[in-house]
């Protein structure tokens, strides 16, 4: 055991994958934040629109469009994230000038999420109690009122939970973008560890990125939590137990399985 | 005033339309507290809820007076009103909840704001307003409490200085108490009556518990499946409810008679004030019949007692005829017969 860590090989992968740590940490930050923002700038008014648009909602929609909106949000959702990639690297080609490289990855990254984004800020406002809709329209309020004053507070503490969800998603597309010339810790696990069968930077890449997850779930539980007012003092530090309890859970899983 | 002119609710199903209000017309008057009473789905949240608009009536007029400036001055039809024009009138039109629905992500303050931050009112003006409100309802140190560290009558009182944040004119409660123990049903009727009698706001309460509405409501309508029965003050109604339906609510404990032998069943009806009159004990020495007490409920309404008896006569026709006449010449006492108490 002690004469693999000491083997010259294994040496040799180590430093060069601490070589490549910050510039990869940095690459898959970057692509998973600016790609998160830019699939809830998109996916976050649609997931509106999917519930203040149906016929019970706030703002009704006409039937054609909801029904558009649905279809088109299902293929997207339907499309194998590697296809839509491939599908999608025109469109970086387009945006950017160029299909490879950090910025390229964040194009595809939003068109596979945003739909999955649209579907998660969906079900967090459906959350919210019917009857506090209808006591802000017996007052008065006009469906952005609703939307802003309502809708979007009252779900906050849910709608953290699932930008929680969705960021960890990006982040483990942003890794599988590595096979069509994207940058990150997922790149290079393919791209040394896959086709040059450097193993150990492939495992130490998936372990940086088990930690990396760990931190944002941590960070998004307790912001979720930390928000939710429905519960009180003692409430919220059972909440907090539970959440935990959660992520030691999640950490049993095996990293392949992300 | 409120008036109400024919209006029908028809709720398409799967299985056909159901009519849940047919041609329903009424009046409420200004600084009336109203009750609305029926049986669970007789129609009263439907009706309370075309007060406002939250359900549209498929037919009919809801008119009331004073919520936007009109030419002739008139009262508006508020189902021909624009979406902002609607909402603008809603603002004068509160409404309370079975299930209070507060805004559980913001504070007291914040929820009692909350009306005024959609009316534009100023934030300091608004918070300043709040904290009246908070005294009102008798709840100053609330403030900076999240809904969900409070009780359910302190919900509701809450919800109440919410809904005065408005300035409305007229009050609308949903099934208010009915989530509530019977000692914090009497402090939020009292709350709302007191309201009702310093600032001069009409409130109109649907209930099914009778006992809300004899505590404080000076009118009442009967709803019973989509159709108002009786409607009068509560006085009126509750000391001769006129349809089964008004019986119904009114004595819900109707005593099961197929025990008692007996030939004939009376109602005897007091009209105010002779409720405490040793009625039964004196036809028994004066006439000397024995009558059998099947069911009474005697009540205090507003000061006066009412109340109702079902007496079963002897089998013997003299001395039924006897005990009849002499509970007819009795004041403020009418006697029916109740001949369908067997069936």
């Amino acid at each position: 055991m002690l004469d693999l860590f000491n083997s010259p090989e294994v040496q040799e992968q180590f430093s060069l994958f601490l070589e490549l740590l910050p510039g990869n940490i940095w690459d898959t930050l970057y692509s998973t934040v600016l790609a998160t923002v830019f699939a809830y700038i998109i996916g976050l008014p649609l997931g509106i629109l999917l519930v203040t648009g149906e016929r019970e909602g706030v703002r009704p929609l006409p039937r054609w469009f909801m029904a558009a909106l649905n279809f088109i949000i299902n293929i997207l959702r339907s499309v194998p994230f590697l296809i839509l990639m491939i599908l999608a690297i025109p469109l970086s080609r387009l945006i950017l000038g160029t299909s490879v490289g950090t910025n390229a990855m964040i194009p595809p990254l939003v068109i596979a999420a945003f739909p999955f984004v649209a579907r998660m800020v969906e079900s967090s406002l459906r959350e919210v109690d019917r009857g506090v809709l209808e006591a802000a329209q017996a007052m008065g309020a006009s469906p952005f009122q609703i939307v802003r004053k309502v809708l979007l507070p009252e779900a906050l503490p849910s709608l953290l939970t699932s930008a929680t969800t969705v960021t960890i998603t990006i982040l483990g597309y942003g890794a599988m973008a590595g096979i069509i010339g994207g940058s990150g810790l997922g790149a290079t696990a393919i791209n040394y560890g896959y086709y040059r069968t450097q193993l150990v930077i492939e495992y130490a890449a998936v372990i940086v990125l088990v930690i990396l997850v760990q931190i944002i779930q941590s960070i998004g539980t307790r912001t979720a939590v930390g928000s939710d007012r429905r519960i009180t003092k003692k409430g919220r530090r059972k909440g907090l137990r539970d959440a935990n309890r959660q992520v030691s859970r999640d950490k049993r899983v095996p990293p392949g399985a992300m | 005033m409120i008036e109400l002119r024919h209006i029908s609710k028809v709720f398409p199903t799967a299985d056909g339309d159901f009519q849940a209000l047919d041609d329903i017309s009424l009046t409420i008057r200004d600084g009336d507290i109203f009750g609305i009473v029926g049986m669970s789905g007789a129609g009263k949240s439907t009706l309370v809820r075309c007060i406002n608009l939250l359900e549209r009536p498929t037919e009919g007029q809801v008119l009331m007076d004073g919520l936007l400036e009109t030419e002739d001055g008139g009262p508006v039809d508020l189902c021909k009103l624009s979406p902002a024009q609607l909402r603008r009138a809603r603002r004068s039109i509160s409404m309370i909840f079975q299930q209070f629905n507060l805004l559980m992500q913001r504070t007291c303050l914040k929820n009692i704001c909350f009306p005024m931050e959609i009316a534009g009112v100023p934030k300091a003006e608004a918070k300043k307003r709040a904290l009246e409100y908070l005294d009102i309802v008798g709840l100053p140190d609330k403030a900076n409490a999240y809904p969900a560290q409070l009780s359910g009558g302190q919900k509701q009182r809450i919800a109440i200085a919410r809904a005065l944040a408005s300035n409305p004119k007229v009050l609308l409660c949903d099934e208010a108490t009915s989530a509530l123990d019977p000692t914090t049903t009497r402090s939020i009727l009292k709350l709302i009556q007191d309201i009702n009698q310093r600032l001069g706001i009409t409130a109109v309460i649907i209930t099914h518990e009778m006992a809300v509405v004899e505590a404080i409501c000076t009118r009442v309508a009967i709803l019973e499946r989509g159709h108002m029965v009786e409607t009068g003050t509560v006085e009126e109604v509750f000391s001769n409810p006129k349809t089964e339906a008004g019986r119904r609510l009114v004595f819900p404990e109707g005593a099961n008679i197929d025990k008692f032998p007996v030939a004939d069943v009376v109602r005897v009806v007091f009209n105010g004030g002779s409720s405490y009159e040793p009625l039964i004990a004196s036809l028994a020495i004066d006439c000397g019949v024995k009558v059998n007490i099947l069911g009474a409920d005697t009540r205090n309404v507003n000061g006066k007692a009412f109340g109702s008896m079902l007496l079963g006569l002897p089998e013997d026709k003299g001395e039924a005829a006897k005990a009849m006449s002499y509970l007819r010449a009795q004041k403020d006492v009418t006697v029916e017969e109740v001949p369908d108490y067997h069936a």
